[in-house]
């Protein structure tokens, strides 16, 4: 198999799963969401397929719910990261001088700081002071996606800059203007198309950076907020319960180890296809 | 190469200022100031108390203002005080940022050995490149902090062999090394994966350039033409990579830290951060960028300096 059928594969996977979480929870029964403290840490069961966790909820249907609002962050990311950063890696390709010194001097700035301790700093923000409401799902997933989205970008923007520069020098470009075609219908109509294959694998690339530093964010407890539950989130949880129920760090940590393989494999495939 | 020094040193103070600017900006948006803070601890405390208090520590100023005082203070040395641990903030700055040095060269070290080591097996026997190739991949997707936990469960929990984090109480390196071996293993780990494909990718070029067929020509033995001839110029990508990756080693000390518990940058951030102790968490956080900015820099000019084509 080619690790682009492979990486989409992988990630079909666990998309699927999330999908079907409802369907799961109704199969199996059980509320993911309510503790039973008659079911503390059971040992992986037909009810419960991979155990309970600490407050005796199933690790499975958390692990599914989990693998939504995770997923959701990392879609919400790649649409951000991508759209934001070809329209800046355009935009300074396209201007040329001091825009484009401007625009690459802050993303350089941004790759050069080390992004944990920035996020750590942007996550602690209070966001009820804007209008956000911390704590819920949906707001939680805007605020985390949004802080990504600002560090994520960059290696977008240069990417597509870069491409953007080479085909700018292309002789379709002269033609197209020669035929009186408008700079916004020429970048968007001309050159866009050209320069997807570089910016499709830096975004499959920024997802990946996406998921890892969301599920770190959340493993921290500055991400999604518990009881809604995210695979960072579990894996937070399981750390203090290593002593009881070391198998509940397992899964969450498989789950985000092959989402991220997954976006870094189609990544690959995509950037070794002929053509 | 002195004006390019310069230029970079300017860059990075610019960077710094801006970071601070925003950050400062940032905290003010956070929930809590310190004199909201004492309220809470002290039930005591009047309506009038509270307002002296505001004018008193100058919280009454606009940001701006605060922040300009702030930062007149910081250029003249005076790194005022860290309100978690009620001392000044240079001192606990100065061990913490030791501490991660230490396990960040040491892990550094061992990633770019077992990474090079890997990238030069998949160069030189193609048949063991996919290894290398799965290899990297599952090491570059592996969340640190999961790999920290599952170390922690095997060595520590089920095994008991080393502790499960913490710094050494007992003087003596033997002691702190065995706090050492699991940070500095997980941090290797997940860094390792880069160097591999790297490595591999630099190396595979290097081997099938002229030079390296005029080597074998002159009849010399293969291992002196991979670690003599191709090997340095490999070594180039590398370097760049290095600079390249600077910010996300010392992303990876920070979580590394936490989950560890060793009092290092990264884990005075998160815990500063997270006791609302502001001073604190600005200087580590600037202290942190410098840091990973400079070792851009170092890395950056021994590439030039390993590559003539680039000295000026």
């Amino acid at each position: 198999m080619t690790r682009l059928g492979l990486g989409l594969a992988l990630l079909g996977l666990l998309a699927a799963g999330a999908a079907a979480a409802p369907l799961v929870q109704a199969w199996l029964g059980h509320d993911p969401f309510l503790p039973d403290l008659l079911a503390r840490f059971e040992p992986p069961s037909r009810a419960h397929p991979l155990g309970t966790d600490d407050l005796g909820r199933d690790i499975l249907l958390r692990l599914l719910h989990g693998g939504r609002v995770s997923l959701a962050v990392a879609l919400a990311v790649a649409l951000g990261a991508s759209g934001l950063g070809t329209a800046i890696g355009l935009l300074a390709a396209w201007a040329g001088g001091w825009t484009d010194a401007v625009l690459m001097r802050i993303a350089d700035g941004l790759l050069a700081l080390p992004s944990l301790p920035l996020l750590v700093v942007l996550a602690a923000v209070d966001t009820s002071r804007i209008g956000l409401p911390r704590g819920e799902a949906l707001s939680d997933i805007l605020r985390i996606a949004g802080i990504l989205v600002a560090f994520g970008w960059v290696p977008v923007a240069r990417l597509a800059r870069a491409a953007a520069l080479a085909q700018l020098g292309q002789d379709y470009v002269a033609a197209a203007r020669i035929a009186g075609a408008s700079e916004a219908w020429l970048l968007v109509r001309h050159l866009l198309p050209n320069i997807v294959t570089p910016i499709a694998v830096a975004s499959a690339l920024s997802v990946a950076g996406a998921i890892l530093a969301e599920s770190t964010l959340s493993f921290l407890g500055l991400g999604i907020q518990p009881p809604a539950p995210s695979w960072g989130n579990m894996l937070s949880g399981a750390q203090e319960m290593i002593f009881s129920a070391p198998l509940a760090a397992v899964w969450p940590g498989l789950a985000i180890l092959l989402a991220v393989a997954g976006c870094s494999l189609v990544a690959d495939g995509v950037r070794r296809r002929p053509g | 190469m002195l004006r390019l020094l310069a230029g970079r040193l300017l860059q990075i103070a610019v960077t710094l200022l801006l970071v601070s600017a925003l950050t400062w900006l940032v905290m003010g948006a956070m929930p809590g100031d310190p004199v909201d803070l004492a309220m809470l601890s002290d039930p005591h405390l009047t309506p009038e108390d509270v307002a002296r208090m505001r004018v008193l520590h100058g919280m009454d100023q606009p940001l701006a203002n605060r922040y300009l005082a702030w930062i007149t203070a910081v250029l003249r040395g005076d790194f005022g005080h860290s309100r978690l641990f009620a001392v000044p903030a240079a001192q606990v700055l100065w061990p913490a940022l030791g501490s991660t040095l230490v396990l960040l060269g040491w892990s550094l070290a061992l990633s770019l050995l077992l990474g090079l080591a890997l990238g030069a097996l998949g160069a030189v026997r193609p048949r063991a490149a996919w290894l290398v190739d799965a290899i990297a991949i599952l090491a570059q997707s592996t969340p640190t902090f999961w790999l920290g936990l599952l170390l922690i469960i095997l060595f520590a929990v089920e095994l008991g062999w080393l502790p499960a984090g913490g710094a050494a109480e007992a003087p003596g390196p033997g002691e702190a090394l065995r706090y050492l071996v699991l940070p500095v293993a997980t941090l290797a780990i997940v860094n390792l994966a880069a160097y591999a494909r790297h490595g591999q990718a630099a190396l595979q070029a290097e081997l099938g350039a002229d030079y390296v067929r005029t080597a074998r020509m002159k009849g010399l033995p293969e291992r002196a033409i991979l670690w003599r001839h191709a090997f340095p110029n490999a070594a180039i990508p590398i370097v760049t990579l290095l600079a390249l990756d600077a910010g996300s080693l010392v992303s990876g000390a920070l979580v590394t830290e936490t989950i560890f518990a060793r009092p290092g940058m990264g884990k005075l951030i998160y815990d500063a951060i997270m006791g609302n102790d502001y001073n604190l968490a600005l200087l580590a956080l600037l202290l942190a960028a410098l840091v990973t900015m400079l070792a851009t820099l170092a890395a950056d000019i021994a590439q030039r300096l390993l590559d003539p084509r680039l000295a000026p």
